[in-house]
């Protein structure tokens, strides 16, 4: 490399780097001292950091440090301590009854909160984030229950599931009356346009409802009801209102008789803390259509 | 090849020098007279308001604070005397300073700057720390002749100097202390404060606050108005003809000669003025000006000129207000033999009035009249609506009940809008369940979750405007909220 040091340009009075395009030159204007000084002290320190902290991939694990520090660590001390702020208040949700911690507005508050964050972590999924469900999967805001909607019944099909192999679960299907050849293809027709004729829906021309309602009678009524009002205990869905689960067209009651339903929702005893079901359970209440 | 360019030649004229002229320092000399007398009343004033105010007790009731002026920032609350403001309420102050400027402006177009020369914290805590440095270094003279001296310092002159930053500090450190008892309960928290058991904040906010203080009333002092503040640059812009300004009164003649001088030339009948060039008004001008040069930016006007040049004048037998509060306008009509007229009543100061007195019965009016039981509505969004069993309709509302009174009250909740509504609220179970009845406590909020159901057969439409009103069953005080009942 050549020195120009001594190549002094006339104007500025500074040296020049020896560059020069079309006659002008560029000065040499280097990085203030204090600058790379800092510099070379960041990678002194960086050097620093690698000892102290974790900071090598190794191929199974990485270098973890003098210390042995780790950011998980930190996590966990920071929601040890949260959990202890806590402690008082979701001590008192674990410890009252369902009807107490509703009637008190400030344990309400708090199991709503609770309740609301838990359902969209872990409810969401299926019931989706306003708890409206879909096609099968029930909306928990109306006053349509298949295993009952008092704050206890709400709360034990959160604790057990609904087929979900808890030895407390609920129990009971729609059975696939066409697949297993229980009903004929016709007779199928005829029962889903009672079932239709049930909450006052059209029914198909020369539809034949003393037949259907034998058929309904000899088939549905043991789980369904004589007038079709469903059964909780039995998960078994009234059949006279308006809100239908997997659908009110014919269509779909025809896939429904055929195919047979047992949608299944997973037990949560085990997977969250008992306060926390009470704090979803009051929180599901709480939507609206709670009994 | 180039030719050599010096670059100082490439800038000309005024442009070229130094940007920065190094502070002169000033040693105001001490002086008696009415505008001294009333700057030290104001100082007392002020100073009384600012230290003692947090002490003073003001009964709200139990479980209330009883300060009569205090900034709650944990609970959000301000209290002032029997005025209390939720944060929601902060507008108050935009009315509060739209007073407070027109205000300013309103002094400026009479009397100048009266807030720089007798209300500004700069002048009043200068003033204050001039005072401390008087009565220990001695007056203007002394203090000159020990700075000049380069004798090497004796006991005595040491023990002045940490003397009197001690004094300082002693006040920066109370104003900085004065400061935070305006934000908790004064008593209680000069205690913590004294058994160091406040918080790290307050002790924090002391020293800030004892920093500033120390820095600029000690050592920045009217650097703070000539290059901080812009004040002075746009009282400029607000002044008129008409404003009284302090002012060197030159219709008192030419030339400025010694007593005697002027008595010989006064004998002979030639023009003479009544200035004896004593440099009286510049030794004791806490600014360092030459108030004779005419209005300057620099002039705080603080009156201190008028009582030097008083005195002086008095002495010689001369009559007194050389220097006084006046205008051009008035040293012209005496120049040509007329009255001075002093226009107080102006349409400058009677629009600004007007708009104080507006603005002001603007605020106490909406003060006094502001509901102290209000209600907010959000509608959920997720879901909007539910279609119930029965084909009925039911939304959700999240309702806040704001109860801003000093007692608890029992609110009745009625709805309106859609046909044949049911109202619930989660968690109540109320005797008279169309019409919940919910107990708020006094100066708190309640948060409810209320549900409106209504059959979809008689409300067809998608939307129906639904408002809500709250009522104190007790008082009869109500207040109302309105959102909209929609249909899936």
């Amino acid at each position: 490399m050549t020195d120009h040091s001594s190549d002094i340009d006339s104007v500025s009075g500074k040296s020049t780097t020896g560059h020069e395009w079309d006659g002008i030159k560029e000065l040499n204007t280097p990085l203030p001292r204090w600058w790379v000084i800092t510099f070379y002290l960041t990678i002194v320190w960086s050097i620093g950091y690698w000892i102290v902290y974790p900071a090598w991939p190794l191929i199974a694990s990485n270098t973890t440090g003098l210390f042995g520090y780790s950011s998980r660590a930190d996590v966990a001390v920071e929601l040890a301590n949260l959990e202890k702020i806590r402690g008082d208040k979701m001590a008192a949700l674990g410890t009252a009854s369902l009807a107490d911690i509703e009637k008190d507005p400030a344990l309400l508050a708090l199991a709503r909160a609770k309740g609301k964050t838990v359902f969209g972590d872990n409810c969401a999924p299926c019931h989706g984030t306003g708890a409206t469900g879909s096609k099968g999967y029930p909306n928990l805001n109306d006053d349509e229950w298949l295993w009952g909607g008092s704050l206890d019944q709400i709360m034990q099909t959160i604790q057990f599931g609904v087929r979900s192999g808890h030895a407390k679960t609920h129990e009971g299907q729609m059975l696939a009356f066409g697949k297993d050849g229980v009903l004929k293809p016709d007779e199928i027709v005829t029962v889903a346009n009672y079932v239709r004729s049930l909450s006052g829906l059209s029914t198909r021309n020369g539809f034949d409802a003393a037949k259907g309602q034998k058929i309904f009678a000899e088939n549905c009524a043991a789980c369904h009801g004589d007038a079709g009002k469903g059964n909780q205990e039995l998960g078994a869905p009234n059949l006279t209102d308006k809100i239908w689960l997997y659908g009110s067209d014919e269509a779909s009651l025809i896939e429904t008789i055929t195919q047979g339903r047992a949608g299944v929702m997973p037990a949560w005893e085990g997977r969250l803390d008992p306060a926390t079901i009470k704090a979803m359970a009051v929180y599901v209440h709480s939507l609206g259509g709670g009994k | 090849m180039n030719k050599t360019v010096n670059p100082k030649d490439l800038i000309s004229g005024d442009d070229y020098g130094p940007l920065y002229a190094a502070r002169k320092k000033v040693y105001p000399q001490s002086v008696s007279g009415t505008f001294r007398r009333i700057k030290w009343g104001l100082m007392a004033f002020c100073l009384g308001v600012y230290y003692f105010l947090p002490f003073v007790r003001w009964n709200r009731g139990l479980g209330a604070p009883s300060q009569a002026v205090l900034i709650d920032l944990p609970n959000s609350r301000f209290y002032f005397f029997f005025i209390e403001l939720w944060p929601q309420e902060v507008y108050y102050f935009t009315g509060l300073l739209i007073v407070a400027a027109i205000a300013l402006f309103l002094m400026n177009s009479i009397g100048g700057r009266i807030w720089c020369g007798y209300l500004c914290p700069q002048t009043v805590w200068t003033d204050l720390f001039y005072a401390v440095e008087r009565l220990i270094e001695g007056d203007r003279r002394e203090r000159m002749k020990k700075d000049k001296s380069s004798d090497p310092m004796k006991l005595e002159r040491i023990s002045e100097i940490v003397l009197k930053h001690s004094i300082w500090l002693l006040i920066a450190w109370w104003t900085g202390g004065a400061w935070v008892l305006y934000f908790n309960d004064a008593p209680t928290l000069v205690k913590e404060l004294v058994t160091f058991q406040g918080p790290m904040l307050a002790y924090v906010w002391i020293g800030i606050l004892t920093a500033t203080t120390y820095v600029l009333a000690g050592y920045m002092r009217e650097q703070v108005c000539t290059y901080m503040c812009p004040w002075p640059r746009i009282q400029a812009a607000l002044t008129d003809e008409w404003a009284l300004n302090v002012t060197y009164r030159y219709d008192r003649g030419e030339k400025r000669t010694s007593v005697k001088k002027a008595a010989e030339l006064r004998a002979l009948g030639q023009p003479v003025g009544d200035c004896v060039d004593c440099y009286q008004c510049v030794a004791v001008c806490p600014t360092g000006i030459d108030i004779r040069n005419g209005p300057q930016m620099e002039c705080i006007q603080c009156g201190l000129c008028i009582d030097a040049c008083d005195n002086v004048m008095t002495k010689i037998g001369r009559p007194k207000r050389l220097i006084g509060y006046d205008n051009d306008i008035n040293i012209h009509r005496r120049q040509e033999g007329k009255a001075p007229i002093y226009r107080i009543v102006r349409p400058r100061t009677v629009a600004y009035s007007a708009i104080i007195a507006a603005v002001g019965g603007f605020m106490t009016y909406t003060l006094a009249s502001r509901s102290l039981l209000d209600v907010n509505v959000l509608h959920d969004r997720n879901p909007v609506a539910v279609k119930l069993s029965d084909g009925s309709i039911r939304n959700a509302y999240t309702v806040r009940l704001l109860n801003k009174s000093g007692y608890d009250r029992a609110i009745a909740i009625d709805v309106e809008g859609p046909v044949n509504p049911t109202m619930h609220v989660v968690g109540v179970d109320s005797a008279t369940p169309d019409r919940p009845i919910i107990v708020i406590r006094r100066d708190t909020t309640s948060e409810l979750r209320l549900l409106v159901t209504a059959p979809a057969d008689n409300n067809p439409e998608k939307s129906i405007p639904v408002r809500f009103h709250v009522m104190d069953i007790g008082l009869g005080v109500a207040a109302t909220a309105t959102d909209n009942f929609v249909a899936p």
